[in-house]
């Protein structure tokens, strides 16, 4: 609990030192002009955004291994999270790519993949709401989480076949050395902020969890039920 | 034992062909409406008639495959199955493989209505029906094994097409692709390429799902 707390706090504090840095410190960049100063959140929510799916991915193989529910509270947090991600990455690139492309929409491999993947996660967390039993609940999410990863490579590789308008994607190598500092910092605060989340939400899953297979308090009210 | 699954499949879609048929008419409807969305401009309805037609059968394949089930959730049906002394993936390939054939069979059909409504002819039909095999197969094997999730949950004909349409994106952009580079010719050919991304979904998924299938069906 107190660890997934200061990560929040931790995070919040380097989000703010970032963006003042890429709001006001850091110089407006040459071609693209102020709009560019969204990359400062944008990038570091598209690399935190991929570390959440691949935590939910692993703890959805390792719950089918090893049957612990700690792993299902985990891939529920963790579904929850980069479902938050891709949507707010999916908002982010549309407001930079109506003034810069002139469109809000671009059919390009990481926008696609993005899409579908927040979809898809959005159906899995759809169907942990219509499974009452917490042990098939907890099968079937892994199951579909475990299968709709693995179509990620499939549908980045399929539509940059069909069509690609997206730029490189971005390091540290590739920006000038004057961006660093706030993207670094942003990064970081994304990463705190994300994983702090995903550490709250797997502890009130987890306790949910614990709610929902202890044994009804009351016998009379167990049978009145039944 | 996977014969016999496949023996069980095919002799229960037999006997519930009206279902089929009622489906095939469902299909050829929804290309008729398609149409109407574009208007009655020949040109373009041909150059669309490769997604028209891979959307119309997309569409029943939910209906096809939320109802592949039925039979196995009447009287716990299912688990009766389970308890034969033989691997779970038997039943799960012999349905898989059964939907794959209905689906095949459903997408022919519907090619001709196609040709008729969009004026998309081709001579290559020997390609057009391998692509629509590998399509159909891409969308069976993942949608047997989430119809057999969501047939046991209330509201599965929403949850199935929610959790089937977005995984099945890369196999519906390939056989859109490879069909209309059929029926609109294909001086690079480059139809070849989508086809072997179809295979390569195909083999995946074929694998993943049987591999997975007993999880999603024990106790």
């Amino acid at each position: 609990m107190k660890a997934g707390i200061v990560l929040v706090v931790l995070g919040v504090v380097l989000l703010l030192a970032g963006s003042y840095l890429g709001l006001f410190v850091a110089p407006a960049e040459q071609y693209m002009g102020d709009v560019q100063r969204i990359m400062y959140v944008h990038v570091p929510t598209a690399w935190n955004w991929m570390l959440v799916v691949i935590t939910t991915f692993v703890s959805a193989i390792l719950f089918l291994f090893t049957a612990n529910a700690k792993y299902d509270a985990r891939v529920e947090a963790g579904l929850e999270v980069s479902t938050l991600l891709a949507f707010l990455l999916c908002c982010q690139g549309s407001i930079w790519a109506k003034p810069t492309w002139g469109v809000w929409w671009d059919w390009d491999p990481r926008l696609t993949s993005v899409a579908v993947l927040l979809v898809a996660f959005v159906g899995i967390l759809a169907l942990r709401q219509f499974v009452d039993d917490p042990r098939r609940r907890a099968v079937w999410s892994s199951v579909a989480t475990i299968i709709a990863a693995v179509d990620l490579p499939i549908v980045y590789f399929s539509v940059k076949w069909w069509n690609s308008l997206h730029q490189q994607q971005s390091t540290p190598q590739t920006v000038s050395s004057q961006f660093h500092l706030p993207l670094r910092l942003n990064a970081f605060g994304v990463l705190c902020l994300s994983f702090g989340f995903v550490v709250l939400r797997t502890i009130v899953a987890a306790r949910r969890l614990e709610q929902e297979m202890a044994a009804p308090p009351i016998a009379g009210e167990a049978g009145e039920l039944a | 034992m996977l014969a016999a699954a496949l023996k069980k499949e095919l002799l229960l879609q037999w006997r519930s062909r009206s279902q089929m048929m009622a489906v095939f008419v469902f299909g050829a409807s929804s290309l008729l409406l398609f149409s109407f969305a574009i208007g009655p401009n020949a040109e373009m309805l041909r150059t669309f008639s490769a997604g028209f037609l891979w959307l119309g059968l997309l569409l029943s394949s939910t209906l096809t495959l939320s109802e592949s089930f039925h039979a196995e959730m009447e009287n716990r049906a299912l688990e009766g199955l389970l308890l034969l002394p033989s691997d779970p993936r038997a039943l799960y390939y012999g349905k898989a493989i059964a939907n794959w054939l209905q689906l095949t069979v459903l997408g022919v059909a519907l090619v001709p209505v196609m040709v008729v409504l969009y004026d998309a002819g081709t001579l290559q039909l020997l390609k057009l029906l391998l692509i629509i095999a590998l399509g159909t197969a891409g969308l069976s094997a993942p949608g047997t094994l989430y119809a057999a999730m969501t047939a046991q949950v209330r509201a599965k004909q929403t949850l199935l097409p929610l959790l089937l349409f977005p995984l099945i994106v890369p196999a519906l952009l390939a056989s859109v692709k490879a069909t209309s580079f059929v029926i609109l010719g294909d001086p690079m050919q480059q139809s070849r390429s989508w086809i072997a991304l179809l295979g390569a979904f195909d083999l995946i998924y074929w694998s993943l799902c049987g591999l997975l299938y007993g999880r999603v069906v024990e106790e």
